[in-house]
C-alpha cells in the first residue's frame, strides 16, 4: 500500500484549494488512484495562511487527514513557516521562490523552487500562478502522470481559461523538468 | 378503542360543504370572535365560488389555530407560530392552490414574528388572516405583543407597559400587497376584505379584531362579549388608505379599520421565474408542481 | 421507478461529501430544498441552488432553521419531494418541526452535518455528538430513522436511500454526517439513471370521503392523501385519531404514539443495514458508524496481522438501534468496542444491550478531529488482555 500525503499552503486567494482539488481529481479520476483532499476552512480560507491536503494511494484512503507530508507545497512564507515543522523525513519541498525564504527545517528535505508568480504574471495573469506551481509540482515528483493532471486542470478551472492555464501548467512543468532529479539543496 | 367515533351530524346547515360538521361542537367560548370571523371565511369562499378542492388552510396554535381543524377543506394545524413556513411550503409545492394561513396575533406576529415580515418581504402569494384579541387566550390569558399599554393579563397582572406592534403598519412595510383591518363586528366589511385578500396576488393581510371576554374582558373588566360588540360599534373609525403610522391601538382608544393597502407587486414565484428566465432564457426549467398522482 | 436522466449526472466526479449528499437529493427527485446557512453543512444549499433552475427544482433560503423545516413539511404534503440540511445549532432549532414531521407522518430529508458542539461549539471541525439529539431530539415518545455516511460516495447513495426510506414509512429521516465527511473530496461514482431505484410515494386508493390520513393498513404505514384532490382532510400535530382529528385522551394518545413506534420497531430488519467483517471468529467487535468507521480500519487490520481476533460492525443506520445483532454477539465475543466522536452516545445503546454479557468498551473523544487509529488499536490490544 503506498501512501503519499501532500500539504499545499500558501495565503487566501492564491488558489491553494483548486491547486489540492486539482492534484486530488488528477490522481482519483484520471490515473486509477485515490485520493482524499480535505482543506482548512473557516476565515483563514478567505485571506491569511490555509491549506489544503491530499492523501494519494493506491487502496482506499482510511484517515482522511495529513499528519506529516512527504510532499509539500509551500506558495507563501506564512503558510511554509506555520506547517514546515509537519513534513515528514526526506520530504519534497515544493516552492515559490521569490515568496519563499527557505529556513532550517530540522530534517532532510529536497526542495525545488520555482518564481511561479513571475512565470504566471509574464503570461498575462497573476491568479494562474497555482497551476504554475501545479505544473512543476508534477514534473518534480512524478507521483501522477502529466496526462492526468492536464485533463484534471482543464476540467477544474473556469470556462474560457482553459487553454491559460494549460499554457501555465506547462510553463511550471517544463521549468520542473530540468530540475528533476536535481534538487537544489538538502537542508 | 373508540378512537374513530362519529359525531351525530346535523344536516342541512347552511355552511355544511365548508365545515367540518362531524366535529362540532367547537371548541370557542360563546361570544368569542371566532365563530364570526370564520362564518366571514366560510362566506368569502362561497361567494368567489373558488373549487375548494383548491383551498387549504393551514393553522398555528392557539384558539385561532384551531380554525383549520373546522374548515372542510384540505388542512394543516401545525405548531405554535410556524403556520407561515409551513404554508410558503405548500403553497410553492401546489401555487394552483389558494393556501390560506388562519392564526393568532400570539401565533403569528410574536413566536412567529420573523416568518410573518419574512414571507410579507418575499410576497408569497399566500393570505394571511390574524384574529387579534390582544392576548393569549388558548394558554389562559397572558400578555402578547398586541396587548395595549395598560391592559391587564395574567402576566401583566399590574397593566401591560411594552408598546405593542402595529399589525398593518408591520405588514405594509414589510412588503404585504394588501392589508386591511376590520372587527368582529363588521362582518359584512371583513367577509369582503377577505374577499379580496384571497383574490389579491401576492401576501395579502387582514386584521380582525376579536373580542376574548373571558379573558381579556373578564381580566380589564370591561363587561360581555355583547359589551365589546358594542365598543367596536361607537369607536371604530372607518378610514381607508389611511398613514399606518396613525393606526396603533391603545388600551380602549378608537380602532381605526378600513383597507388600508391594495398595491401591484409581483410575487416571490413571478419573481424566481423572471430571474432564472434571465440568466438561462430558455434552459430555464421552471418548476413543475406537486400534482400527488405519482 | 427509475431516476429521472435530466437529474442525475451520471459519471465519475471528484466531489465534497456536501456536494454529494446535494447530488443524491438531486438524484432522489427532490425539487424543494428549504435551508439556512450554516457552516459546514452549506454547500449543500450551495449546491442545489445552482443546480435546480435547470431541473424544475424551487430552492429557497428561509429566514432560520425552523422555517426550513415546516417549509419543506409543507412542500411535502404538496406532493414534493423535499429535503434540507443543516448543522449544530441549526440542527436544534429544526428539532420541534421534526416532530411535526413525525407526528404528521411527512416524507422528507434533513442532512445534520454534524460539528463540534455545544452552542456554536467548533463551526469548522468535525463531531458525531447530536447522535442523542437525532435520537430524542425532539419532546415525546417517537422512533427515527438515522443514516451515517463515511464518505462522499456514500452521502450520495445514502441521502437517496434516506429519500426511499422517508417514502416507504412516511417520515422524516435523517442522514448524520459530519464535517470531514461533509468537507473531504474524493471521487463520487453516480451511476446512470436506470440503475437507481426510487421509491415514489404511495397515495391513496380510495375515493374522496371514504379515506383518512392515518387509515389503518397491514403494515402500519397509511397511503397519504394528496392535497387539492377532493380529500379535503385534516392534520394535526396534536394527538389524533385515525382521521387526523385532535382527541385529547389517553387512549388516542397511545393509539397515536404507538403507531409511530411500530412504524419503525416492527421493521427493523428491512430498515437496520450493517456491515460486517470478520465477524465470524472475532472475540472483539468495533462498532463504528460514519467517519469513525472508516477510521477504525488500519487499526483493526494491524490488530489482525497480530493475531488478535477483531471483527468490525459498520453501522450504515444508527437509529434504529441494531439491538438483536449486539445482543447476539455479546454472548459469544469478549469485548465490544464502540468508536464515536463523542463521550458516549450511543455508547450507550450498545452497553445496554450487552448489558454485562461482555466486555463493553468506549474510545470517545469531545470532537474537533476524527479518531486517531493508535487510540483504537490500544483499546483493541486492550481488551483483549
Amino acid at each position: 500500500m503506498a501512501t503519499t500525503e501532500i500539504r499545499i499552503t500558501g495565503f487566501g486567494g492564491q488558489g491553494i484549494i483548486l491547486c489540492g482539488y486539482i492534484i486530488g481529481k488528477a490522481a482519483s479520476i484520471y490515473s486509477n488512484q485515490h485520493a482524499t483532499l480535505t482543506q482548512s476552512f473557516g476565515p483563514e480560507a478567505r485571506g491569511s495562511a490555509c491549506s489544503a491536503q491530499v492523501v494519494i494511494s493506491d487502496t482506499r484512503v482510511l484517515y482522511p487527514y495529513v499528519t506529516a507530508p512527504k510532499v509539500m507545497l509551500a506558495l507563501s512564507h506564512d503558510g511554509y513557516v506555520t506547517h514546515k515543522d509537519t513534513m515528514a523525513g526526506d520530504c519534497i519541498l515544493v516552492y515559490e521562490k521569490d515568496l519563499v525564504r527557505l529556513e532550517d527545517h530540522g530534517i532532510t528535505a529536497r526542495t525545488f523552487g520555482i518564481p511561479a508568480t513571475r512565470i504566471a504574471e509574464d503570461l498575462g495573469r497573476k491568479i494562474v500562478l497555482n497551476i504554475v506551481m501545479l505544473g512543476f509540482f508534477g514534473a518534480v515528483t512524478g507521483l501522477i502522470p502529466r496526462d492526468a493532471l492536464r485533463q484534471a486542470v482543464e476540467t477544474s478551472v473556469p470556462v474560457g481559461t482553459e487553454e491559460l492555464n494549460l499554457n501555465a501548467f506547462d510553463k511550471g512543468y517544463e521549468y520542473g523538468l530540468k530540475l528533476a532529479g536535481k534538487a537544489e539543496s538538502k537542508v | 378503542m373508540s378512537v374513530n367515533a362519529k359525531q351525530p351530524v346535523e344536516e342541512g346547515h347552511p355552511m355544511e360543504e365548508l365545515l367540518r360538521m362531524d366535529r362540532s361542537p367547537h371548541i370557542w367560548c360563546p361570544p368569542c370572535g371566532l365563530g364570526t370571523t370564520v362564518t366571514a371565511l366560510a362566506t368569502a369562499l362561497k361567494q368567489l365560488q373558488i373549487d375548494l378542492n383548491n383551498v387549504a388552510v393551514v393553522s398555528g396554535i392557539g384558539c385561532t389555530g384551531r380554525v383549520a381543524g373546522y374548515m372542510k377543506v384540505d388542512s394543516f394545524h401545525t405548531t405554535h407560530g410556524r403556520a407561515i413556513p409551513f404554508a410558503l411550503g405548500l403553497h410553492i409545492a401546489r401555487p394552483d392552490m389558494k393556501v390560506i394561513v388562519f392564526s393568532g396575533d400570539g401565533d403569528l406576529i410574536s413566536i412567529g414574528g420573523n416568518h410573518f415580515i419574512h414571507t410579507a418581504r418575499r410576497n408569497v402569494d399566500i393570505t394571511v388572516i390574524c384574529v387579534n384579541n390582544f392576548i393569549y387566550a388558548m394558554t389562559g390569558g397572558q400578555v402578547a405583543p398586541t396587548t395595549p399599554i395598560t391592559a391587564k393579563t395574567s402576566t401583566s397582572p399590574y397593566g401591560n407597559y411594552e408598546h405593542p406592534f402595529n399589525l398593518p403598519l408591520l405588514a405594509a412595510s414589510s412588503g404585504a400587497v394588501y392589508v386591511a383591518r376590520w372587527t368582529a363586528l363588521h362582518v359584512r366589511r371583513m367577509t369582503t376584505a377577505i374577499k379580496e385578500a384571497i383574490s389579491k396576488k401576492g401576501f395579502s393581510f387582514v386584521e380582525v379584531i376579536a373580542p376574548c371576554s373571558t379573558l381579556y374582558a373578564r381580566l380589564n373588566k370591561l363587561g360581555s362579549g355583547l359589551d365589546l360588540m358594542k365598543f367596536y360599534h361607537d369607536n371604530s373609525v372607518i378610514k381607508h388608505g389611511v398613514d399606518l403610522r396613525e393606526v396603533d391601538i391603545n388600551y380602549q382608544s378608537k380602532v381605526i379599520v378600513g383597507k388600508f393597502i391594495d398595491i401591484e407587486k409581483p410575487t416571490y414565484l413571478d419573481c424566481l421565474n423572471e430571474g432564472n428566465k434571465r440568466v438561462f432564457g430558455d434552459k430555464y426549467k421552471p418548476y413543475g408542481g406537486g400534482n400527488g398522482d405519482n | 421507478m427509475k431516476a429521472d436522466p435530466s437529474c442525475v449526472l451520471t459519471g465519475a466526479h471528484y466531489l465534497d461529501g456536501n456536494h454529494a449528499c446535494a447530488e443524491g437529493g438531486i438524484a432522489a427527485g427532490c425539487k424543494f430544498f428549504a435551508g439556512y446557512p450554516i457552516t459546514p453543512s452549506t454547500e449543500i444549499a450551495e449546491r442545489v441552488s445552482q443546480r435546480f433552475p435547470l431541473i424544475g427544482g424551487v430552492f429557497i433560503q428561509m429566514e432560520d432553521e425552523l422555517a426550513s423545516m415546516n417549509a419543506i413539511l409543507g412542500a411535502s404534503w404538496g406532493g414534493v419531494k423535499t429535503m434540507s440540511c443543516t448543522s449544530g445549532p441549526g440542527f436544534s432549532l429544526m428539532m420541534e418541526n421534526f416532530g411535526l414531521g413525525i407526528m404528521l407522518e411527512t416524507p422528507c430529508v434533513l442532512v445534520n452535518v454534524q460539528r463540534g458542539g455545544p452552542s456554536t461549539g467548533l463551526p469548522t471541525l468535525p463531531g458525531q455528538a447530536d447522535m442523542m439529539q437525532a435520537r430524542w431530539g425532539s419532546h415525546g415518545d417517537y422512533e427515527v430513522i438515522a443514516l451515517a455516511p463515511d464518505s462522499p460516495q456514500e452521502s450520495f447513495e445514502l441521502v437517496i436511500h434516506a429519500f426511499n426510506l422517508s417514502e416507504k414509512y412516511r417520515m422524516p429521516v435523517l442522514v448524520m454526517t459530519d464535517e470531514c465527511v461533509g468537507h473531504m473530496t474524493e471521487k463520487v461514482v453516480i451511476p446512470p439513471a436506470e440503475e437507481i431505484e426510487l421509491l415514489e410515494r404511495r397515495y391513496t386508493d380510495k375515493k374522496p370521503g371514504e379515506a383518512w390520513p392515518y387509515d389503518p393498513s397491514e403494515d402500519g404505514i397509511s397511503p397519504m392523501l394528496p392535497v387539492g384532490k377532493g380529500y379535503k382532510f385534516h392534520v394535526t400535530g396534536l394527538t389524533h385519531d385515525n382521521r387526523g382529528y385532535p382527541v385529547i385522551n389517553a387512549e388516542a394518545q397511545e393509539w397515536n404514539v404507538r403507531r409511530l413506534m411500530d412504524k419503525v420497531n416492527k421493521h427493523v430488519d428491512d430498515i437496520i443495514w450493517l456491515v460486517e467483517k470478520d465477524i465470524e471468529d472475532a472475540e472483539v467487535v468495533v462498532l463504528a458508524y460514519g467517519i469513525s468507521s472508516r477510521v477504525v480500519q488500519p487499526a483493526i487490520a494491524r490488530a489482525r496481522t497480530e493475531g488478535i481476533k477483531v471483527g468490525q460492525i459498520k453501522m450504515v443506520t444508527v437509529w434504529p438501534f441494531p439491538e438483536k445483532r449486539v445482543r447476539e454477539l455479546a454472548e459469544k465475543v469478549k469485548a465490544m468496542i464502540m468508536v464515536e466522536m463523542n463521550y458516549g452516545q450511543v455508547f450507550l445503546e450498545m452497553d445496554r444491550c450487552i448489558a454485562g454479557k461482555c466486555r463493553s468498551r468506549l474510545v470517545g473523544h469531545a470532537g474537533g478531529t476524527v479518531h486517531n487509529p493508535f487510540d483504537v488499536y490500544n483499546a483493541i490490544k486492550e481488551a483483549v488482555k
